[in-house]
C-alpha cells in the first residue's frame, strides 16, 4: 500500500479555507457595529464556541469509533473530567470575589465547613498545572482503562456497557459534596481566565477561535492517526480483530492508544467547553450524554472524521432550536433521528452526500456489518 | 423457670410492698383494704397500695388512683380514707368507693393524703397497668411492652395478675419481662440476680437498654454487677447476630429488586444478544401499566376489591410490554441483529420516545401507586428486626417469576424452539422452527417479564417517566456480571450485588458504597469477560 497523505491539494485548500472562515469571519461578523445587518449576535458567539467543542468531541469518537470499532459510552465522562480541570483552575481565580470572600477556599466549601483545601486541588491556581490535568486525568484514566479492557480482549458491547458503568459510577461519585468537586451544584460564577474577564465581547471571541483551532489540530491529529500505518490496522481490528491478532499485531496496544488518545482530546474538548457555558456540574457525567455523542457521529457518518464535527453541528443546532421552540418535541425528534439513523442512513450526512453526488469512493466506516461481537 | 417461681415471687412482693393486706380474700374487702392503706403516713406503704391497686381490674380503681393523684382523698378523723370535695369553707365527703355521699366536714376534721412525686410515678404506671386487662389485645400489647421499657416496682402485683388471665403467648412473654425488669430495683440481692438471670435470655433492645440502665447504676452490688455485664454481654451478641440477619435480608430484598428488573434484560440481551436500552422503559411502562389499572379500580369498581388490582396489574403489563415487545422486534430490531452496537442506539432512541410519549400522556410528575392493604406494614422478629411486607413480597415474586421462566425454558416447546434458536439458528431453521416468530416472542417475553418487574417496582419506588433511568445500567450489570446467558448467573449476579451494596453501605455511605461496587465490577469483567458463570461450549465461541 502507498503511503498516504494527510489531504491531497484540495483537501488542503477546503481544510484551510473552512478555517480561515470560522477564525476570522465569525469574529468579525460579531465586531461590525450592532445596527450593521451583517452583525453577529454576541450570544452566538459563546454557542458557536460551544458546537466547536462538540464537534471535537464528537471527532474524539469517531476515531475511537469509526475507526477502531470501540463505541465508547465514556466519552462524555472524559468531556466533563477536563471541564472538571479546567472549572477548578476557575474556581481558584475567583480568589476573594467569592460570596464568603475566602481567599483560599472557593464558596462551596466554605459553604460546608471545610477548614483547609483539599491536596488534590493543590497546583490548580497555576494554568499550567491546570492544562496539564486536563490532558493528564482523562488520559491516565482512559490508559488505565483500556489497558485493564483491551489486554482482557473485552470488545463489542461488553465494552459499550463497562464504559456506561464507568460513567455511571463518576456520575454518582461527583453528586456527592464529599468529593469537594461542589457536588450536586458543581462550579460556577467564573469571574476571569489568565487574568482577563470571562464576561466579555474579546474573551468570547478569542474562546470561540481556541475552539476552532482546538478542533482544527484534533482533526489534524485523528486525519493524522487514521492515515497512517496505525490507521490501517485500526480498521483492520475493527473488521477482524482475531485476524490481525493471528498475522502477528498486538491489537490491545494499538487499541489503548488510540482509545486514551481520543480521551485527551474529548479533555481539551470539556476544558474548553466549560468557560464558555460558565459552569460544570455532575450533570455532565449522565450516561444519557454520553450516548448522545454516539448518534452526533452517526448522524454525521462514522469514519469519516468531518462528517462526526458536522454531526455534532447538526444534531446541537437542532437541540438549541428545538429546546427553544417547541421542547416537546426535542426527545421525539432525538429518538427518532437514533432510529432512522440506524435503520435507514448508517452512513450518515457524509455518505448520503457522497452517494448523491454520485462519486462517492467507499468510505472507511463501509464494513460495520461483519463486526465481531460477542453473543 | 417462670412457674417454679411463681410461689416466690407472690409472697416475696406480698412481704415487701403488701403487708398484711395482701392475703385478702374477697375482692371488694381487699380493694377497701388498699384504699384504706393508701392513708398511711409512709410513702413506701402509699406506693405498695397503689401497686395493689393496680392489679384489681375493676372500673373503680381508676377513680380512686385518679382522685388520689388530683389531691382528693383525705383522711378523717376515725382514720378512715374519704374522698372529699370543697364546698364553700367546708368540704362534702364521700364513700371512696362507693361514691355514696357520706356527709360534710370542715378542714380541721380531715387531713389530705399527700403525694409526692414517686407516688404520683407509680400511679401513673398503675393507671398504664390497668390496660393490661382490657379486652382489646391491642391494648393490652401497648402496654406490658411499655412496662417492658419502663419497668416500675408498682407494676409487679398488676403484672402477675395480669399474667395469670392471659392467654396470649406473645403478651405473656412481653410481661415475663416487664416483671423483671420491675424486679431488677428490687432491693433484695437475690431477687436482682434472678431477675437478670431471666433476662439475660432476652433479645430485645429494649432490655438491653433496661439492663445497661442497671449497671450505670452507682451503688449495685459488685456479684449483681458481674452478672448483669454477663447478661448485657449476651443479649448484645446476640443483637449483633439480629444485625447481620437484617443487613442480609436487606441485601437479598435490594438483590430480589435487582434480579426482577434484570430478568426480562437476561432475555433480551443473554439469550438473544441485543442490546436493549427501552429494556428500562419496559419496567416504566409496567408501572405506569399498574397506575392506570390502580385507577380503574378506584373508579369502577367496588372499594373492597382494591386489594387484589395488584394481582390483576400482572397480566395487564405482561401483555401490554410483550406486545410492545413484539411491536419493536418486528419493526427495529430484527433489521439489526447483525450490528448489536446499533441495535444499542436504535433502542435508545425508542426509550426516549417511550419517556417523553408517557411525560405527554401522564405528566412529569410522580404518580401516587397505592400498596394493597396486605402489603403494607411488616412484622417484628426478634431483636427489633422489621420486615416489611411489601420487600417480602418482592422477594417471593421475583423467585416465582424466575422459577416460571426456568420452567418456560426447560419444559415448554417454546422454550426448547428459543434455545435451539440461540444455540444454532440456522440448524434450528432447518428443523423446521420458525427463527423469526421465536424472536419476536422471545423478546415479548423478555419485555413483558420486564413489565410485571415495573409493576413490584412501583410498589417500593415513585413511578414517573425517569423510572427506567434508575435501572437500565444496574441491570446490565446484574446480567454482564452474572453471566450472558445464564439464568442462574443472573441470580447468583443479583443477590451477591444486592448483599455486596448492603454490606458496604454503613462502612461508606450508599453512594459511594454503589461506586465501588461499580468500579469492583468493571475490574471484575477485565478478569472474566464472559461473567461469573459463562456460558461453555459452542454457544460461548461467536
Amino acid at each position: 500500500m502507498t503511503k498516504t497523505r494527510l489531504f491531497d491539494r484540495n483537501g488542503w485548500i477546503a481544510f484551510l479555507g473552512v478555517g480561515l472562515i470560522l477564525i476570522v469571519g465569525v469574529p468579525f461578523l460579531n465586531i461590525l457595529p450592532s445596527d450593521s445587518p451583517a452583525h453577529l449576535a454576541d450570544y452566538l458567539v459563546p454557542l458557536f464556541g460551544k458546537y466547536a467543542c462538540y464537534a471535537l468531541l464528537a471527532l474524539a469518537l469517531d476515531l475511537v469509533w469509526g475507526y477502531a470499532g470501540i463505541l465508547s459510552l465514556g466519552h462524555g465522562a472524559f468531556f466533563a473530567l477536563g471541564g472538571y480541570a479546567m472549572g477548578m483552575y476557575l474556581m481558584r481565580q475567583i480568589g476573594t470575589r467569592g460570596v464568603y470572600q475566602n481567599p483560599i477556599l472557593p464558596d462551596f466549601m466554605v459553604f460546608l465547613n471545610w477548614k483547609e483545601l483539599p491536596w488534590y486541588w493543590y497546583g490548580f491556581d497555576h494554568f499550567a498545572f491546570a492544562a496539564l490535568m486536563i490532558v493528564l486525568v482523562p488520559g491516565v484514566l482512559a490508559f488505565v482503562f483500556g489497558w485493564l479492557a483491551f489486554r482482557s480482549r473485552v470488545t463489542g458491547v461488553y465494552l459499550s456497557i463497562i464504559t456506561q458503568a464507568l460513567t455511571y459510577a463518576l456520575w454518582l461519585a461527583f453528586f456527592r459534596n464529599d468529593m469537594g468537586f461542589g457536588g450536586n451544584n458543581g462550579m460556577t460564577d467564573f469571574k476571569d481566565l489568565l487574568g482577563m474577564p470571562l464576561q466579555s465581547g474579546a474573551m468570547h471571541r478569542g474562546l470561540y477561535i481556541a475552539s476552532v483551532i482546538a478542533l482544527g489540530l484534533g482533526f489534524l491529529v485523528c486525519r493524522y492517526v487514521v492515515t497512517s500505518k496505525l490507521g490501517r490496522l485500526l480498521l483492520a481490528v475493527r473488521d477482524a480483530q482475531s485476524r490481525v491478532r493471528f498475522l502477528g499485531y498486538n491489537v490491545a496496544h494499538a487499541q489503548v492508544f488510540v482509545f486514551t488518545l481520543s480521551a485527551v482530546l474529548a479533555g481539551i474538548a470539556g476544558a474548553l467547553y466549560v468557560p464558555q457555558v460558565g459552569i460544570i456540574n455532575p450533570s455532565e457525567f449522565s450516561p444519557a450524554n454520553s450516548i448522545e455523542i454516539a448518534i452526533w457521529v452517526a448522524v454525521g457518518g462514522r469514519g469519516t472524521l468531518v462528517g462526526a464535527a458536522i454531526g455534532a453541528v447538526a444534531i446541537n443546532f437542532a437541540k438549541t432550536y428545538l429546546t427553544g421552540s417547541v421542547p416537546e418535541a426535542w426527545l421525539y425528534f432525538l429518538g427518532a433521528i437514533f432510529i432512522l439513523v440506524t435503520l435507514v442512513f448508517p452512513k450518515g450526512i457524509v455518505g448520503l452526500a457522497g452517494e448523491w453526488r454520485g462519486v462517492h469512493r467507499r468510505p472507511p466506516a463501509e464494513n460495520l456489518a461483519d463486526e465481531k461481537v460477542a453473543p | 423457670m417462670i412457674r417454679r417461681l411463681r410461689p416466690i415471687l407472690v409472697a416475696l412482693v406480698a412481704l415487701t410492698f403488701a403487708g398484711p393486706m395482701a392475703f385478702a380474700a374477697a375482692d371488694d374487702a381487699k380493694l377497701s383494704a388498699s384504699v384504706q392503706q393508701l392513708g398511711a403516713d409512709d410513702f413506701d406503704a402509699k406506693i405498695a397500695a397503689v401497686g395493689e391497686l393496680a392489679a384489681t381490674p375493676d372500673p373503680r380503681v381508676v377513680k380512686i388512683l385518679k382522685a388520689l393523684e388530683g389531691g382528693e382523698l383525705y383522711v378523717a378523723k376515725d382514720k378512715k380514707v374519704v374522698r372529699a370535695e370543697p364546698d364553700g369553707d367546708s368540704f362534702t365527703i364521700f364513700e371512696p368507693l362507693g361514691g355514696e355521699k357520706i356527709g360534710t366536714a370542715t378542714s380541721d376534721d380531715i387531713d389530705q393524703i399527700v403525694v409526692n412525686n414517686r407516688v404520683r410515678g407509680v400511679i401513673d404506671a398503675a393507671l398504664g397497668a390497668l390496660n393490661l386487662f382490657s379486652g382489646r389485645r391491642a391494648d393490652r400489647l401497648a402496654a406490658a411492652l411499655d412496662l417492658v421499657k419502663h419497668p416500675s416496682a408498682a407494676s409487679v402485683p398488676a403484672l402477675q395478675k395480669a399474667m395469670a388471665a392471659e392467654t396470649d403467648s406473645e403478651i405473656r412473654q412481653d410481661m415475663t419481662l416487664a416483671l423483671a425488669g420491675a424486679r431488677l430495683n428490687s432491693p433484695d440481692k437475690k431477687a436482682q440476680l434472678d431477675a437478670i438471670a431471666e433476662l439475660a435470655g432476652s433479645t430485645d433492645p429494649a432490655i438491653f437498654n433496661v439492663l445497661s440502665a442497671l449497671r450505670d447504676s452507682p451503688d449495685l452490688d459488685p456479684e449483681v454487677r458481674k452478672a448483669d455485664e454477663h447478661a448485657i454481654g449476651a443479649i448484645s451478641q446476640r443483637l449483633q447476630l439480629v444485625r447481620i440477619g437484617m443487613t442480609l435480608f436487606e441485601g437479598l430484598s435490594l438483590g430480589s429488586i435487582l434480579l426482577l428488573a434484570a430478568i426480562g434484560l437476561s432475555i433480551t440481551f443473554g439469550v438473544m444478544g441485543v442490546i436493549n436500552m427501552a429494556h428500562g422503559e419496559m419496567i416504566m411502562l409496567g408501572a405506569y401499566a399498574t397506575y392506570v389499572v390502580q385507577q380503574i379500580f378506584v373508579g369502577y369498581l367496588p372499594p373492597g376489591w382494591l386489594d387484589v388490582y395488584l394481582v390483576a396489574s400482572l397480566p395487564v403489563a405482561f401483555l401490554v410490554t410483550g406486545a410492545l415487545g413484539i411491536a419493536l422486534e418486528r419493526s427495529v430490531i430484527r433489521f439489526l441483529y447483525a450490528r448489536p452496537l446499533e441495535t444499542l442506539l436504535a433502542t435508545w432512541g425508542v426509550s426516549l420516545i417511550l419517556q417523553q410519549l408517557v411525560r405527554t400522556i401522564f405528566g412529569a410528575p410522580n404518580k401516587a401507586v397505592a400498596n394493597p392493604s396486605w402489603m403494607t406494614g411488616g412484622f417484628e422478629l426478634i431483636g427489633g428486626a422489621f420486615i416489611t411486607y411489601n420487600r417480602l413480597a418482592i422477594l417471593v415474586f421475583c423467585f416465582v417469576v424466575l422459577g416460571v421462566l426456568g420452567l418456560v425454558l426447560k419444559r415448554t416447546s417454546f422454550g426448547l424452539h428459543m434455545r435451539a434458536v440461540t444455540q444454532n439458528r440456522d440448524m434450528a431453521a432447518a428443523m423446521g422452527i420458525p427463527t423469526a416468530r421465536i424472536d419476536a416472542l422471545t423478546f415479548g417475553l423478555g419485555s413483558g417479564i420486564a413489565g410485571m418487574a415495573g409493576v413490584a417496582l412501583s410498589q417500593i419506588g415513585n413511578v414517573s417517566p425517569n423510572l427506567g433511568t434508575i435501572y437500565i445500567v444496574d441491570s446490565f450489570m446484574v446480567v454482564v456480571f452474572g453471566g450472558v446467558g445464564s439464568l442462574f448467573g443472573t441470580l447468583a449476579g443479583a443477590m451477591s450485588l444486592g448483599i455486596v451494596n448492603k454490606l458496604l453501605e454503613p462502612v461508606s455511605g450508599a453512594v459511594l458504597g454503589k461506586v465501588v461496587v461499580l468500579i469492583a465490577i468493571i475490574l471484575f469483567i477485565q478478569r472474566r469477560p464472559r461473567g461469573l458463570f459463562a456460558l461453555r461450549g459452542r454457544a460461548a465461541e461467536n
